[in-house]
């Protein structure tokens, strides 16, 4: 009993250091205290962004003004965006589980450079400041969208720059933790754990640090290139000064479409863990998993012309990115192939993780089918800038990322504050968060084809069916949203002590004690040649 | 990691290679002052090339570290030229 006791106050969570209370915290370079410093942080953001969400949903119940007017809804599109791409779902999964599990998934004691890591956070709470400030002094808060896009952005009056600093200072966070992760992953895994035996989370965190480190810096300098257009006219995208602005969506693209591969790998990494876990089987097809990680990950560089179809780029350069986008769906159909051919015939264990991964998997299909609806040139034309691109987005990143997220807390909660949640209540929470998804997006679909653009405050009368369908989804959502926090928060405090290992698992982190200690090995385990991540009987 | 052998750079080398990065820096603002038309780019891209390689061959260790560096390091530059070669299929086939 003793021992035991000794144990639980040596875990991460109850840890004194120097320092006491939030202290102890923000100057604690255990990266399991740092990934729940991003999970805080993140849902923070996430809060903010949803209720800018909801606001939005709420002024399309019927056309024209209903709670805001143009400028507004042009600013409050502009904010979610940002907020939602550049503070949650770019960090989301990699910096809150990258960080918590890579580390003890590849029997390390923390990543390469702790203090690095610890840098990385205050970069991240820097760049969120740096964001709100634009939202509350100036001259209003920017309008142009999240994707800050020439001419908008250097002609727009709102106080656009402390917003576009912010994202800059988003992408150093971003590339640190990038780089950490690569040496990490490089350097420090334990003896016996080869690169063919490393967990698939690992390997989409891997990935995903390589796209960080490599494309994050071209969005930098494209920001710095707005900045000095706005603040000293020096032409690059500006036409009446000899600049180009499609040049703009070029370099924006090139970060920003790789960095979608950013917010859904390490998503898919995720779901690769839960499903073997809860078919109790072999994971099928482990290196074709990772060869279509890293064909993601690669061709992803390489597809970012699709966002711009109807810009006005040479016709060669369409057809060659329409070609490229559909064999980079290839690569995303295997990695479905794998996750379905893992649950046949396995021993299905329904519990709330695999509920979200079955659904993500549902959802990110339709996310990335429609997808193929705006990758083709005739079908784009049609489509671009309606709200369908709005759906297929939202499809796959809050179906994909969104979902594998909540797939995620629901799997690793109980590693993470040692406790377990009420199971009943965080089935209901999916259940509604579920149908409101469908409920808000789906439409969207129906009311892009019809051809309601995307960012108008107001609609014809026509869309009105539709809007209020999505609008009522969108209430729906938020309610599963308040269930599945409520139960979660609740239970991190109160919830029945969990076991070290309670959906049997063979990864790592699950042979550690549940909340890991400060450490977390006693001593630096060894892999032996017949051991597996996935070696279930 | 600490059992892995390290190679010592000399001095004198660092010393060249600073020596060198200065004088190329105020070769390519001195060639400004040429009038070498449409070439001017290309002159201070190829004076921006030689620098990047100095540094990283030599403050960035490059040339003493072990091949599977140096080949992400090519990777890094394969991904860079392809993503150059791509946004240029743009430019010179726009109408």
């Amino acid at each position: 009993m003793h021992k035991e006791q000794a144990a639980n106050m040596s875990n991460y969570l109850t840890y004194q250091g120097k320092y006491k209370g939030l202290l102890g915290w923000i100057t604690s370079t255990d990266h399991k205290r740092i990934g729940l410093l991003y999970l805080y942080s993140i849902l923070t953001m996430f809060s903010v962004g949803v209720l800018l969400g909801l606001a939005m949903k709420l002024e399309l119940l019927a056309p024209g003004k209903t709670i805001m007017d143009a400028q507004t809804y042009n600013s409050t599109f502009t904010v979610h965006g940002v907020i939602m791409i550049f503070m949650v779902v770019v960090p989301g999964l990699p910096a809150v589980f990258g960080n918590f599990l890579m580390p003890i998934m590849i029997g390390a004691k923390d990543v390469a450079f702790p203090k690095l890591n610890l840098l990385s956070w205050y970069l991240y709470v820097a760049g969120v400041f740096l964001v709100l400030a634009a939202l509350f002094f100036g001259n209003g808060a920017p309008d142009t969208g999240w994707t800050f896009y020439a001419p908008y952005s250097f002609k727009t009056g709102t106080n656009l720059l402390p917003a576009v600093f912010g994202a800059f200072v988003l992408g150093f966070s971003s590339i640190l933790t990038g780089l950490n992760f690569l040496v990490t992953i490089h350097r420090m895994r334990c003896p016996g754990m080869k690169w063919t035996k490393l967990p698939l989370f690992v390997w989409t965190l891997y990935g995903t640090a390589w796209i960080q480190l490599l494309a994050t810096p071209v969005v930098g300098i494209t920001l710095v290139l707005i900045a000095l257009e706005r603040l000293f006219g020096v032409g690059v995208f500006d036409p009446a000064l000899g600049g180009d602005p499609i040049l703009y969506q070029h370099l924006f693209w090139i970060y920003s479409h790789p960095a979608v591969y950013i917010m859904i790998l390490p998503a898919m990494g995720a779901i690769s863990e839960i499903i073997p876990t809860f078919a109790q089987k072999q994971v099928f097809g482990y290196k074709a998993i990772i060869a279509s990680t890293m064909a993601i990950a690669f061709v992803g560089y390489l597809v970012w012309g699709h966002h711009m179809f109807t810009a006005g780029m040479s016709g060669t350069a369409q057809y060659y990115f329409s070609l490229l986008t559909f064999i980079v769906a290839i690569p995303s159909a295997i990695k479905v192939f794998n996750w379905i051919s893992t649950m046949y015939k396995g021993s299905i264990n329904v519990q709330t993780p695999l509920y979200w991964a079955a659904s993500f998997i549902f959802v990110f299909m339709i996310g990335g089918l429609s997808g193929l609806v705006l990758g083709a040139l005739a079908t784009d034309v049609h489509v671009h800038d309606t709200a369908f691109v709005v759906a297929h987005f939202h499809y796959i990143v809050f179906g994909g990322t969104g979902f594998a997220f909540m797939a995620a807390i629901h799997y690793w909660f109980p590693k993470i504050y040692g406790r377990m949640y009420d199971k009943g209540w965080a089935n209901a929470g999916w259940l509604v968060f579920f149908i409101g998804f469908l409920a808000l997006y789906t439409p969207m679909f129906y009311l892009g084809m019809m051809g309601m653009p995307r960012r108008y405050y107001d609609y014809m009368k026509e869309f009105q069916g539709g809007n209020i369908l999505s609008t009522f989804g969108s209430w729906i959502l938020a309610t599963g949203l308040v269930i599945i926090i409520v139960n979660l928060v609740k239970s991190a405090r109160h919830g029945t002590p969990a076991e070290m290992d309670p959906w049997h698992s063979k990864t790592l982190e699950w042979q550690v004690s549940s909340p890991p200690s400060v450490e977390n090995f006693d001593e630096i385990p060894e892999i032996a040649e017949n051991d597996g991540p996935y070696n279930y009987k | 990691m600490s059992n892995e052998k390290h190679h010592i750079v000399p001095y004198r080398v660092y010393a060249l290679v600073l020596v060198a990065l200065l004088a190329l820096t105020f070769a390519s603002i001195g060639i400004v002052s040429i009038e070498l038309g449409k070439y001017t780019v290309a002159a201070a891209l190829i004076f921006a090339t030689i620098k990047s390689f100095l540094v990283l061959t030599y403050f960035m260790h490059l040339k003493y570290d072990k091949p599977y560096i140096k080949a992400m390091v090519a990777f890094v530059f394969a991904i860079f030229f392809v993503v150059i070669v791509i946004t240029f299929l743009d430019y010179l086939y726009r109408t």
